[in-house]
């Protein structure tokens, strides 16, 4: 199954969940109290699922690791290298 | 694959000083052929069961164009660690006519170093990083394959790291990541690490495919996994990496996690680019769709 079938997958059964339940199709009688906390939980979902990714996105951004150490190693082997490979006849 | 140094009357090689000289690349071709590829060949198979028995060796895909800046430095890097580790390696240079003379410079690395650490595999035109990995597979001789940009970007000091969990774990792939553990960037500005960010996270939540990083290129594969997974993958440019490491979960391939730094080109510019993002969303939606 491809990764497009899965969400679809997904997706269909929390509509039909949430069709079942705020139009009460299969007359289960369910009380209007849930139902009105029902009817909108699709967009409570998004909203919350948006949060959530600014949310991480934005911690993973500010705490990305800035590598200055790695730089400044790669920095003084690449004067070691073009000493040692002219030593060896390296014309750059 | 047809050789045609084999038929040629070796007078040939006479003629070639007068007459216009072949272009370097297919020079080195022919040359190597002659010099290498039959005794090396026959060596191999000599004692390829005593090596497979006792030694693993490692062969390194340099894919270069317009690098003769960084080429010299990372082949150096690359003989540095892995002298110090002891691991047997070779180096695969697979240049693609760069006109900034690249090709000429790796044939000097090839004299310093020695022909069974340095191998040319140049082609004639720029034919694209994917094929440059498939011809360089090709002509491969280690049972483990390395995948490396040669700008400097991927440092070979991550190399013993990445053997060292493979026989840890027994790893179809190590992928590095800079996005996990100790890994992370250098000379990336706020807006890049932002997309960058945010382009992981979206492939995350739509692929989950069990891996941090997948459009980085540092990678060790087993030689036959990595055949396998080059045969069917069927997109370009570095949507390319995102789907070899998509495919290997499919397969059931395991994968292990290095975490690196990534450090920005110091010499050349960047050969992808341009319309980064666009092909980038148009890469995740076809791998969405199809895998
Ligand atoms: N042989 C070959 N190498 C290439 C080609 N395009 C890019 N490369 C090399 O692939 C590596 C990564 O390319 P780069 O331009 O740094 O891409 P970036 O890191 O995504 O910006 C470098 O070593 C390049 O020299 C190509 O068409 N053929
Ligand atoms: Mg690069």
């Amino acid at each position: 199954m491809t990764k497009l079938l899965e969400w679809l997958l997904g997706v269909s059964v929390v509509v039909t969940a949430w069709g079942l339940l705020t139009f009460d199709l299969l007359d289960l009688k369910v009380p209007q109290v849930y139902r009105e906390v029902v009817w909108p939980m699709p967009v409570y979902l998004l909203v919350v699922f948006g949060c959530y990714s600014i949310a991480t996105v934005g911690y993973r951004v500010a705490t990305f690791n800035d590598c200055e150490e790695a730089a400044q190693e790669l920095q003084a082997q690449i004067k070691e290298a073009k000493l040692d490979l002219k030593k060896k006849g390296l014309k750059f | 694959m047809s050789y045609s140094g084999h038929i040629l009357p070796p007078c040939r090689w006479q003629y070639c000083a007068i007459q216009p000289a072949l272009p370097l690349w297919k020079q080195i071709i022919e040359e190597d052929h002659r010099r290498f590829i039959i005794p090396s060949n026959m060596a191999s198979r000599k004692s390829s069961s005593k090596r497979q028995a006792n030694k693993d060796k490692y062969s390194v895909l340099l894919p270069t164009y317009n690098e003769r800046e960084n080429l010299p430095l990372i082949v150096w890097l690359l003989v540095k660690y892995f002298g110090e580790s002891g691991y047997d390696y070779e180096i695969i240079v697979i240049d693609d006519g760069s006109p900034d003379g690249t090709l000429q410079v790796a044939q000097q690395l090839q004299g310093i170093y020695g022909a069974h650490r340095v191998l040319l595999r140049p082609r004639e035109k720029k034919l694209g990083l994917g094929t440059a990995y498939i011809h360089g597979i090709k002509h491969a001789t280690g049972n483990f394959i390395i995948i490396m940009d040669a700008d400097l970007s991927h440092h070979p000091k991550f190399i013993p790291e990445f053997i060292q969990k493979q026989k840890e774990g027994g790893f179809d792939v190590v992928s590095g990541t800079r996005y996990s553990g100790n890994g992370g960037v250098y000379g990336w500005d706020l807006r890049r690490k932002l997309i960058s960010r945010g382009a992981n996270f979206l492939t995350q939540v739509l692929l989950r495919p069990g891996a941090s990083d997948l459009t980085g290129s540092f990678r060790l594969y087993k030689k036959e996994v990595l055949e396998q997974l080059v045969d069917r993958c069927v997109s370009k440019g570095y949507v390319f990496q995102m789907e070899m490491i998509v495919r290997a979960r499919q397969l059931g391939y395991s994968i292990g996690e290095v975490p690196i730094s990534f450090v920005d080109r110091v010499y050349g510019e960047s050969k992808l680019g341009g319309n980064e993002i666009v092909s980038f969303l148009k890469g995740l939606l076809t791998l969405f769709a199809t895998t």
